[in-house]
């Protein structure tokens, strides 16, 4: 069972310090000339008020856009390697969602299914997460659909609940990673029964298991072309979205040195699949929309015995021309097979 | 307390290049470390990723055979940054590999079988190492029968090595190049890969097949090994999708969802019939 208490803004003030006083770095949602990303904050009055979700994920604290993955220098007949794994900053992710916190799980499956990520593996046994649960939503959010909630523990070290009088929150202390948070300054935590708090509203859309269980008989559904008609295949949805995992490994170099890099990438895109004889397994965007639904809603649960979505609806905000993430999904539940 | 860098490749040294066919050419490479070479195994029908430093990394098959110890071989055909890169390296120049990745032939299976081997142009590589494989172990299986084909006899690969086999009693090389791509000194058949094998009289009750070529070839020969006899899992094939990684993560190798990188490159029939054609 997790421990309850109560933090006040001032302690929490004082949980600023002590983190940072621990050599953390601490990243929170901020209000950049109103887009919300996450950035370094020094003190709670740092991070922004009344946001509903960052625009692009936290996976980038554990998965950057790029990484060096090795160097080497060239010399005549010789190589000279140099591995790139990374010594990870102690960081505590603060203020992120239930839905973002839950993600990190999906990545976890990724990396370390088989042979095991020194990448991730280094950046997330450094990362603690402080959630904060929702008390607002938006017509793009459906996590109550897939398996998650706007308070839901799920990811979090610490989840944190605003208190309806503002003047603090409750928290959760919910694994080793948060009782050693807690125990920079034990003082700080009052112990509390639980208050009454009042999550965000988010109805569930679909029947998840149902969808899942029927995706493999719809693989040649017109659906997946219809909905993807007007998908530009410009990948934002994967940009932002913090279970996407997919990635390309791109070489920069001169003729003396040079890098192995590890680069998000997109099953939106056309290349992404493109053989070297020019024949393209998934050669339409209808084929690539699929390959997203399907790796999210039918190939992780098969592989991983879990979901590759949450929910959060950052796709759904992201996307230039109006697809409907929760939408599609509850079509797609609907539709006669 | 760090784990070990899963995509730090190998330095290879070339030991030995052959030129094969226009933009095809076959390195042998060799662990520039001692202790690497002797820690390194592999079985047949495992793959790798071949890095041309200054470049980057492709995916092709180890197209030697593990039964020949020592090195690993390698056929390419130059055709973009990577495959143009190895192709400007020379003997004694090093590259990387990553692998021994993927599953493999099942050649305990087979034992006592009759061996049925079909490859169409560039796809020969691909099933060099099994069929090398197979012939050092040649007291293990019945018949060996290798079927290759090729748009023109200058596209054939391994022509010395087709010589070897064609000369040897205990297996049986037919060779055939499309009409039009044969020369006036040409020994072989001229016609398409799926009519040689038809007119073949090949026995499926104890045969094994390995299918591998361009899609039009497999998919004009299949009906062909069907209508002879051959069950759906006892069909085999090896897919070569575009990979990043090779190892279950970079999320692009999937047919349904079927890693090439992990649960192939190596299928049958029968597996590949329960899963979408995304290949």
């Amino acid at each position: 069972m997790a421990e309850t208490y109560t933090i006040s803004n001032e302690a929490l003030d004082r949980l600023f310090q002590a983190m940072a006083q621990d050599g953390r770095r601490i990243l929170a949602p901020v209000d950049a000339d109103g887009r919300i990303e996450l950035q370094l904050v020094a003190r709670p009055a740092d991070v922004a008020q009344g946001y509903l979700q960052t625009i692009l994920s936290a996976k980038e604290t554990v998965f950057p856009k790029v990484e060096r993955l090795l160097s080497y220098e060239l010399e005549p007949s010789k190589v000279d390697l140099k591995d790139a794994t990374p010594q990870a900053l102690p960081t505590v992710l603060f203020g992120i969602r239930p839905c973002e916190a839950s993600a990190f799980a999906a990545l976890d499956a990724v990396f370390n299914w088989d042979t095991r990520d020194a990448f991730f593996n280094a950046r997330w046994q450094n990362l603690a997460v402080i959630g904060m649960a929702c008390t607002q939503s938006d017509a793009a959010c459906f996590c109550t659909s897939v398996g998650g909630a706007p308070d839901s523990t799920k990811g979090s070290d610490i989840l944190l609940k605003p208190l309806a009088d503002a003047s603090g929150y409750q928290a959760e202390v919910l694994t080793d990673k948060g009782r050693a948070i807690q125990a920079l300054v034990p003082e700080c935590f009052l112990s509390s029964e639980p208050s009454p708090f009042s999550p965000a509203v988010v109805e569930s859309a679909f029947d998840q298991p149902a969808l899942t269980a029927k995706l493999p008989g719809l693989f040649d559904n017109e659906l997946w072309v219809d909905q993807s008609l007007r998908c530009i295949g410009c990948g934002a949805c994967a940009f932002v979205c913090p279970t996407c995992v997919c990635f390309d490994i791109q070489e920069e170099a001169d003729a003396k040195k040079g890098e192995r890099l590890r680069c998000w990438d997109s099953c939106g895109f056309s290349m992404f699949t493109l053989h070297a004889s020019g024949h393209n397994p998934r050669e339409k965007q209808s084929q690539r929309w699929r390959q997203r639904v399907y790796h999210k809603f039918s190939y992780y649960p098969q592989r991983y015995g879990m979901l590759g979505c949450v929910g959060c609806g950052k796709c759904t905000r992201a996307c230039p021309v109006d697809m409907n993430l929760k939408e599609h999904l509850k079509d797609a539940a609907e539709v006669q097979a | 307390m760090s784990e070990k860098n899963i995509y730090l490749p190998y330095l290879m040294r070339i030991a030995k290049v052959t030129d094969e066919a226009p933009g095809v050419r076959t390195f042998r490479l060799e662990f520039v470390d001692e202790i690497a070479a002797q820690n390194f195994a592999f079985q047949t029908g495992q793959f790798g990723l071949y890095s041309a430093f200054g470049e980057g990394e492709s995916t092709f098959c180890i197209a030697s055979s593990p039964t020949r110890k020592g090195y690993i071989e390698c056929t390419f055909r130059e055709t973009g940054r990577v495959t143009s890169g190895l192709a400007d390296k020379e003997v004694g120049d090093v590259v990387g590999f990553r692998g021994p990745y993927g599953n493999v032939f099942p050649i305990d299976d087979w034992k006592g079988k009759d061996l049925v081997f079909i490859a169409g142009g560039i796809a020969l590589p691909p099933m060099r190492s099994v069929i090398w494989n197979c012939l050092d172990l040649r007291e293990n299986f019945n018949d060996i029968t290798v079927v290759y084909g090729a748009r023109s006899v200058a596209d054939l690969v391994y022509k010395h090595e087709l010589k070897e086999w064609d000369e040897r009693p205990d297996m049986k090389l037919v060779t055939t190049v499309d009409p039009g791509g044969e020369t006036p000194d040409w020994t072989g058949r001229v016609g398409f890969v799926p009519h040689v094998v038809e007119q073949l009289g090949l026995k499926a009750d104890n045969a094994v097949a390995v299918l591998c070529g361009p899609p039009i070839m497999i998919k004009l020969t299949l009906p062909v090994l069907q209508k002879i006899g051959f069950p759906p899992d006892r069909i085999f094939t090896t897919l070569e999708n575009r990979m990043k990684c090779g190892l279950g993560k970079c999320g692009r190798c999937n047919t349904g969802s079927s890693y090439v990188c992990k649960d192939g490159p190596v299928y049958t029939l029968a597996q590949l019939s329960e899963l979408p054609a995304e290949y």
